[in-house]
């Protein structure tokens, strides 16, 4: 509990930090202006949300390997926490583009990407309370999340070589060049502070999976006595 | 060896129970038959226009239509207890597949070389002059989601809801196969058609990893 409470302030600490640094620290974009501060939250949001479903990835393999109920926990923590900052990133996304671009949203590559990698990771979630028994469902739902997985890569390549008319949006395409050094250190700190987030989350939330496994054992020897 | 005399064998017996009451085929191509008539209804079929959104609309159409075609590939034999008895006939679970999916590959393309002639009709796209490159478009993207599908069609077959979830975790995957077929298509239905061979290549790759996926991972989805 107290390790528990020393994590979460630390993570408080740490965001609140690098919400100054977005603020005070970062210089003011000359062509966007105050708005372009999203960045900070938008895309070291996007790159936890990946390493979540990184991590899931991972999980999933591991659990059709090892077939130890720990790695599916890992799994369904991680999709889950993976698609609660993606959903950030859809938000903050057109929030942002709409006074820059003029546009709420365009089916760039990255765009569009992220929106089917979002739309895969609620299917898994979906598919895991649709299979009744346990062993099943974390084998399925491992299974269909490597396939998941294996399938970004050629989403994105397909929306990039097909979709998109410039291979970066015109006016500011997230960190590609040009951005400031300073830009650059705040936003590489407000990463590692979306990252010491979802590692907070995601291990909160194995260790509900966690009991929910163990509730589930005894709830099946209790129906078998 | 094995495999493929194995797999012809059991091509045969999911050919045999197909053409035996040809419900998929025909069910099928009556669907994909009404979303190409309603399709017409949502934009105006001018010539200018249809060659625009033909390939479009064409591949959408062939997508809902397998997203329900595959349905039937696991679930038959869920139940009528069967699965149990085609595990126990191969040693290897991933002959199955093969089977099962080439079958689904080759339903696809039949209802898909069934429609282009209708579809050609009633959009004034002329085929016949590229042909040869549509089926081979046809092909690449049949088979893509075929490995697919059939893959999960295992994974759905076990499922509640099962008619509902087939389509949803089978048309997020089947996005890029959705793409590159589609740019290929509109471009040899132009007014002057041209071969998107970056398209085939992309097509040929997606086949591939998810072969090779399905060809590594397939045991596991057949495990009792």
């Amino acid at each position: 509990m107290a390790k528990h409470a020393l994590g979460s302030a630390i993570v408080v600490l740490l965001l609140v930090a690098a919400a100054y640094g977005a603020f005070f620290i970062a210089p003011t974009d000359v062509k966007q202006g105050l708005i372009y501060r999203i960045l900070f939250l938008h895309v070291s949001s996007a790159w936890a949300g990946l390493t979540a479903f990184f991590i899931c990835f991972v999980g999933n393999l591991m659990y059709v390997w090892r077939r130890a109920p720990q790695w599916d926990w890992l799994g369904t923590s991680a999709a889950e926490v993976g698609l609660a900052f993606t959903t950030v990133v859809l938000v903050t996304g057109p929030i942002w583009a709409h006074p820059v671009w003029g546009i709420w949203w365009t089916w760039d590559a990255r765009l569009t990407s992220t929106f089917v990698l979002w739309l895969l990771y609620v299917s898994y979630l979906l598919l895991r309370t649709l299979v009744e028994e346990p062993d099943r469902r974390a084998l399925f739902s491992a299974l269909f999340g490597i396939f998941a997985f294996l399938d970004v890569p050629l989403v994105f390549g397909s929306i990039r070589w097909w979709r998109t008319q410039h291979p970066q949006p015109v006016v500011m395409g997230g960190p590609g060049t040009g951005l400031d050094p300073t830009m650059w250190k705040v936003l590489f700190f407000s990463w590692m502070a979306m990252l010491a987030l979802m590692t907070l989350l995601l291990l909160a939330r194995y260790k509900l999976e966690a009991m929910r496994g163990d509730l589930d054992i005894v709830r099946r020897e209790a129906e078998a006595a | 060896m094995a495999l493929l005399s194995n797999t012809a064998v059991l091509l045969g017996k999911e050919l045999r129970t197909e053409f035996r009451s040809r419900e998929l085929l025909t069910t099928t191509v009556v669907f994909i038959l009404i979303v190409v008539v309603l399709f017409s209804f949502t934009f105006d079929p001018t010539s200018a226009e249809s060659r625009r959104f033909a390939g479009s609309l064409l591949w959408l159409a062939f997508l809902f239509a397998a997203s329900l075609m595959l349905q039937p590939c696991f679930l038959r034999e869920q139940n009528n207890d069967t699965l149990s008895a085609l595990r126990l006939s191969v040693s290897d679970p991933f002959t199955i597949f093969v089977a099962k999916l080439a079958a689904n590959t080759l339903f696809l393309l039949l209802t898909e070389l069934l429609m282009l002639p209708v579809f050609s009709i009633l959009f004034n796209v002329p085929i016949c002059p590229v042909f040869g490159r549509l089926v081979l478009v046809l092909f690449l993207g049949s088979l893509g989601v075929s490995i697919a599908g059939t893959a999960l069609s295992a994974v759905s077959a076990q499922a509640r809801m099962r008619e509902l979830l087939l389509p949803l975790l089978l048309l997020p995957l089947l996005t890029p196969v959705l793409v590159a077929s589609t740019q290929v298509t509109v471009g040899l239905l132009d007014a002057q058609p041209f071969m998107e061979w970056k398209g085939i290549e992309f097509l040929v790759v997606f086949d591939v990893v998810f072969f090779t996926a399905l060809w590594l991972l397939g045991e596991y989805l057949l495990e009792e």
